[in-house]
Formats: C-alpha cells, structure tokens, sequence
C-alpha cells in the first residue's frame, strides 16, 4: 500500500454464489489491486456488467471481499463499517431520495446519522440546496422535482456530509445530454473546491476524460486493464487517451 | 364553506344508508316488532346506550378489548416478522406454524380460550391476539420485505445506528402497510370479540347481545350492534387521517385509474 493511499486494494476478488440450481458461482471482481490518493479523481471505466457497481459496493463497505484486502483512509470498510461514518459519502446511480422526506430532509439525513444538531443541519442543508440551485424548493418533496433536481438533491446530500471520499455511481447517466453535461461540470468543480477525493464510475469514455485527472479501465470480470493520469491538456494526448481507451474496451 | 362537490360527497356517501334505513322503515310497518322494529325504537335504544354510563361501560370494555388484543397481536406480530425477516431460519420454521394457526377458526380459540384460561379478560385477551397475529405478522413481513433495496443501500451507506436506521427508513417505508394492516384486522377483531363475548364474558357488546337475543328484543340487538359498528367507523375515520397526514408526500396523478 503506498503511504498515501486514501484507497487500497489488493488483489481483491469478489464471488457472487450461483442463483439458479446448476449454474456457476459468478466472480465479479478478479484479483483487483488499486490504490487511489488522497484528492485524486478517479474515473473507473467500463462495459455495463464488468463490475464496477461490485468496486463501489467494496469501497463503501457494502459488500465484503471473498479474497484480498480493502482499505479505506486504512480500515476495512466492512468489519469497520461504523467506524467510517460520515468519512464516505455516496452518490448513486439514480438519486435514491427517501420520498417521505422533503428535499431538505434528504439533505439533512447523513448529518442525522453524525448526531448534528437540529440548527446545524438546517443550516447545512439549506447551504447545499442554494449552492446547487435549489432555493425555494427546501420544502419539495421528491416527486415535485425534476430528474436534474432530484440528482443536485443528492449530491448536496453527499457534500452536507463533509465527508473526504466521494464515490458516485454514474449519477448523471440518466439524465438528458445538457443537464448532465452542466451537473458534472458542478460536480467536478466542487470536488476540486473541497478538496475531495473521488471515486467516479462510469461507462462514458466522454465522462471519464472530462472528469477524471486519472482513468482506469476495467475489463469483465474486474480488473484493471489500463491506468492512465491525465496530464497535459494537448489534444493530441486525450485523443490518443482515448484511442487507447477504445482499443481495451473493445479488446 | 362547504362546496358543492362536498355536498355531492356527502351525499353519494349517506344515499345507501338513507336507502336501506327507509326500506328498513318499510318493512317495520308490515313485520312484527320482534322482526323489524322501527328505526325510532332503535334510535331509543342507542340514546339509552349513551345516556347509562352502566350500559355505556359495556362498550368501553368491548373497545377496550378490541384496543388490547390488537396491540398485543401487533407488538408480538411486529417481533415475530421482524425475527423472520432477519433470519431465514426463523422465517422457515415459523411460517408453517403461523399458516397452521390461520386456519384454525376463532370458535375454536374461543372453546380452548374457556379450556385454558380462567378469568374473562385473560381468555378475551388470548382470542383477540392469536385470531390477529399471523395476519399482522404477514403483514408486518410483507412491508419490511417490500421496503426498495436502492432505499435501503443508500441509508446504509451513511452506516446509521440500528435506531436511526429504524427511524428514517424502516418505520416510514412499512407505515402504509402497517395502517392497512389495522384497518383490516380491526374489522375482523370487531366479528371476533364479539364471538368471545357471547361465549366466554359476563359482560361487553358480545354479552348484552345474548341478552338481547334471549328476549327476542331485536331493537336493542341492533342498538347494541351499532355501537360496534360506530367503534370501527371512528377508528378508521382517524387511521384515514393520519393516512392522509402521514402521507402527503405521495404524488397523485389526475386522471384517475
């Protein structure tokens, strides 16, 4: 593990039991070994179904290894599942607002789970809500909002939480092309102000190049094929990035 | 002020009962009293009910026991489900049980409740809880089982304490089936008390009915079964509110289904 590891993998594999009576045991994940550092961004990249959704769920501690080690800032996400909260903040695939809650509320939800006061949540959340442009809809509730709405509200539902590790499960894939496209610049922007370390799962080489300063390229069943820090701005570079890229992923 | 809409409501809600009251008031002019007494001399009956307190007391023993032998049915139910959601094992060796348990008839519990206990409320208490139990323990089972796995994974993922896990997403994920689940077996713990009282009591609705019926005085049979039926329409009327509170959150479509 190198010192600075805020991410560690090492040769981490995952088994899934069969489901149906003769079928195989299925290996999501296949000897991965990853460190990511303190306030990188990392983009993982993939073909739906090659086990990047089973990564995230290892980092976040929801699901345990069958063989290797996980660390996360050098606790094991799993058996020190409590011992992590509100270091981890998670933003998935689809906005996962409780529907019972109003916007704020779901903001104010990690803050619960860290005991802050009633105040200081409100506080907090109402920050978030306003910095993502979502004054005056504090009292919405989930179904009165739009797809980008629901998404800002989960993202300043990660970001109230102050937490160093953001790991987000391609939350803009199910929005249209220019409300996602002006999320994930927000979003970049505000990892890049808050100094966060971020873990972003994709299946767009697009995405990945625009919000990655680092991509890793996974193969089915998990494992890293290519590993790539993006540097310089030249086109010439990203373009042949990105040829590269296409290349492991069709391969 | 009331709009027109509400007075369309309330209207299309009181017709059927006007209608039957009417037919009712019909037949009591061409039956025997003993057959279909007139709706006055039951009308008599409800406002004697109200205006004793010693017949009063009775409904509020039935109510009262209705309340005891559903919270008990809940509490142990909620146990159980809660049990048989987080092991599977549990779940396998329970659920047969359970099953076996819901079909046998509340008759039955009410012979064995007479066998077995010896005070009133004590065998009371024992039928209106293990009529209501394996349905509120399905029930409970099916809502924890229903809750969205994305909801859950998500709560879980700001690694809550077991209390606040139960606080912002179990306990409003399983509310609604929990209300309907109420309102169901509090119809059917109004049938069965009922049934206990007739047999096994020296007292509440189920008794003064025998009383009634020993007489032949079917005014007072309707009155007092009316009492009942007044408890379970109180209560859903407040289940409903708290629904229509608890639940503002749902989105309505306009066009209707």
């Amino acid at each position: 593990m190198t010192q600075q590891a805020e991410i560690h993998f090492d040769r981490v594999t995952k088994w899934f039991p069969a489901q149906n009576e003769g079928a195989e045991p299925f290996r999501a994940v296949d000897g991965l070994s990853l460190d990511i550092t303190r306030g990188e961004m990392v983009a993982l990249l993939g073909k739906t179904g090659c086990g990047k959704s089973t990564t995230f769920n290892l980092i976040a501690g929801l699901l345990e290894p069958s063989e290797g080690v996980v660390r996360v800032q050098g606790l094991d996400p799993f058996s020190n599942f409590n011992d992590l909260r509100g270091k981890i903040a998670v933003v998935f695939q689809n906005d996962r607002l409780l529907p019972w809650r109003t916007a704020i509320g779901n903001v104010e939800l990690g803050l619960e789970m860290l005991n802050k006061t009633a105040t200081e949540r409100r506080e907090v959340a109402q920050f978030w809500l306003s910095r993502l442009g979502l004054s005056g809809h504090e009292r919405d509730f989930p179904h009165a909002l739009s797809g980008g709405m629901r998404q800002r509200v989960s993202i300043a539902r990660a970001f109230a939480t102050d937490a160093s590790i953001l790991l987000c499960d391609e939350p803009f894939s199910s929005l249209d092309e220019i409300t996602g496209q002006r999320l994930r610049e927000e979003f970049a922007s505000l990892v890049r102000e808050n100094g966060k370390t971020a873990v972003f799962i994709t299946h767009s080489i697009n995405e990945a190049l625009q919000i990655g300063q680092r991509v890793v390229v996974m193969t089915r069943p998990a494992r890293i094929a290519y590993d790539v820090r993006l540097g310089g701005d030249a086109k010439s570079a990203q373009e042949e990035i990105r040829s590269r890229i296409q290349d492991v992923l069709a391969a | 002020m009331i709009t027109r809409s509400a007075l369309m409501r309330l209207a299309q809600v009181l017709a059927p009962f006007v209608l039957l009251a009417v037919l009712w008031q019909i037949a009591s002019f061409n039956f025997p009293k003993y057959l279909f007494p007139s709706l006055v001399d039951v009308f008599t009956h409800i406002v004697a009910i109200f205006s004793s307190w010693t017949l009063f007391s009775e409904v509020l023993a039935t109510v009262g026991r209705i309340t005891a032998g559903l919270i008990g049915a809940f509490v142990g139910g909620a146990m159980i489900a809660a049990l048989m959601f987080r092991y599977r094992a549990v779940d396998r060796f329970l659920t047969p049980i359970l099953n076996f348990f819901q079909g046998i008839p509340a008759l039955s519990w009410v012979v064995f409740a007479i066998i077995w206990f010896h005070g009133t409320e004590a065998r009371i208490f024992f039928i209106m809880t293990v009529t209501s139990l394996p349905a509120f323990t399905f029930q409970v089972l099916d809502a924890l089982r229903g809750m969205s796995k994305d909801l859950v994974e998500m709560v879980m993922s700001l690694r809550p304490t077991r209390v606040k896990m139960l606080r912002a997403m179990i306990l409003p994920a399983i509310l609604p089936d929990i209300l309907t689940a109420w309102k169901v077996n509090l119809g059917n713990a109004s049938r069965v008390v009922v049934v206990a009282e007739l047999v096994g009591a020296t007292g509440g609705i189920g008794y003064e009915l025998l009383q009634q019926q020993q007489v032949f005085d079917m005014a007072g049979a309707l009155a007092w079964t009316l009492q009942l039926v007044f408890f379970v329409l109180i209560t859903q009327r407040v289940i409903a509110f708290i629904e229509q509170r608890a639940f503002r959150y749902r989105a309505v479509s306009e066009r209707a289904l």
